[in-house]
């Protein structure tokens, strides 16, 4: 799925400039706990993720994720869109909860990423 | 560590420097990209009053001497004052030229020039194709033009910056070449956390890292530093040795030390308190996360002294960092 998609499916919004929309993210992964993010994603995934400090876009770089959903609504801190903005790493946002947009995403047909231990 | 024999200080290598840069470039540029052409020559029957016209009206100091498309000597300013000065104006520049001539090919690179250069005080060298025919002159001038107008126009390109790390330990011969980089960290320092990992996954990409064995450092590394950020009173240290076939990741701190290594290692553990959960971290996954990610890993820690974790990432079979494929 491309990000120009997951923008239509989830209605969210594009934080960071010069995103190319057409880049495809394999499946996602959601979480809260940045850990389990290092843990368990794979590369190219999208992250979705409630938390709004720097720390989530550098864990999404880390792990060579494919770009942020961020949900719930909040706003996230000024320094957390310069990072991303700084490094290239897409930030979206989103109204609505975790589970709502994970649920609208899944159904427009990305998958999860698959646990293999 | 850092001090061992062969170890290279990043701090003069990759950095920026454009002395640097300008070493690899007269290694990448080829003598074409900053030969002069077309090439003001002359034929061996003029005589030293025209060569002195014609260099005169091109604002040169010398040309190449041409006999039916043959290269055959050159002639210099010099050539022409020696021979005005004997009153030989009207001699022919057949006898004034110097046959024994340096060339060099337009497709050799731009240090063959810088050697030819150094190894006799000529002005200028023709430029010959492979075939033998001439198709341009260089000048020292010439060379420098060239690498001023290569630095600028690789001022923002990514790829020789690339391209030098890449190949970082090709040319450096020791028993054990390790490049070494380190990095202080601030304890509860969270506007700057995951720095020093960003820059150590960017360098083994520059590096030619494969991105699987780069994101395991990564990880790795990232984990270690935010355990510095959240647990230790002081900070500590981050330091990466990257050796062409692995990458060694090792952090150390002045305390508070683990009171428990066991429990600390099991999944799920965590001392962290509440505000450091918030942020994502510290839910007893972060040692854990480290030992799947390396290929070796160990922790020592006294209550007290403090800590120190040493993780080593393998690159795997057919990935050497700072050499280039072979092509």
């Amino acid at each position: 799925m491309t990000l120009r998609e997951v923008v239509r499916v989830v209605g969210a919004e594009v934080l960071t400039e010069d995103v190319d929309l057409d880049r495809e993210v394999a499946c996602a992964f959601g979480a809260d706990l940045m850990s389990d993010v290092l843990a368990l994603s794979r590369p190219g995934a999208l992250l979705l993720t409630g938390l709004m400090q720097p720390q989530v876009v550098r864990t999404a770089d880390m792990a060579d994720m494919a770009a942020i959903l961020l949900v719930r609504g909040k706003r996230p801190q000024r320094d957390t869109v310069a990072l991303a903005q700084d490094i290239g790493m897409p930030l979206l946002w989103a109204k609505e909860t975790m589970f709502t947009v994970a649920g609208r995403l899944y159904s427009a047909g990305l998958n999860g990423v698959e646990l293999t231990r | 560590m850092s001090s061992s024999p062969g170890s290279v200080d990043t701090r003069s290598l990759l950095q920026d420097s454009d002395l640097t840069k300008a070493q690899e470039l007269v290694y990448e540029l080829v003598v074409r990209q900053v030969m002069t052409t077309p090439v003001v020559s002359v034929q061996p029957d003029q005589t030293m009053h025209e060569l002195g016209e014609k260099l005169r009206a091109a604002g040169i100091a010398g040309a190449p001497v041409v006999e039916q498309g043959e290269l055959i000597g050159i002639v210099s300013m010099n050539d022409l004052i020696n021979a005005l000065e004997r009153g030989s104006r009207d001699d022919p520049v057949r006898q004034w030229m110097t046959i024994d001539i340096l060339t060099v090919r337009e497709d050799d690179s731009v240090i063959e020039a810088v050697k030819a250069f150094a190894s006799r005080p000529v002005g200028r060298i023709p430029v010959v194709s492979a075939q033998g025919s001439l198709v341009g002159i260089v000048t020292g001038g010439d060379i420098t033009r060239g690498l001023v107008r290569a630095l600028d126009l690789d001022h923002r390109s990514d790829e020789v910056s690339h391209y030098r790390a890449s190949h970082i330990f090709q040319d450096i011969s020791s028993h054990d070449t390790s490049l070494t980089l380190r990095y202080t960290v601030s304890p509860r320092d969270f506007s700057h956390s995951g720095e020093a990992s960003a820059k150590v996954k960017r360098a083994l990409q520059r590096l030619g890292g494969r991105p699987e064995a780069v994101r395991r450092v990564a990880v790795a590394c990232y984990e270690a530093e935010m355990n510095l950020v959240i647990h230790t009173d002081a900070g500590g240290e981050v330091l990466v040795e990257v050796r062409p076939d692995r990458v060694s990741i090792t952090t150390t701190d002045a305390g508070p030390g683990i009171s428990d290594i066991e429990s600390a290692l099991e999944a799920g553990f965590s001392t962290a308190p509440d505000w450091i959960r918030d942020l994502g971290f510290g839910a007893g996954m972060g040692l854990e996360n480290i030992r799947r990610c390396s290929d070796e890993f160990s922790l020592r820690s006294e209550v007290g002294s403090g800590t120190k974790l040493v993780a080593v990432v393998y690159l795997g079979q057919g990935n050497r960092l700072g050499r280039a494929p072979r092509s």
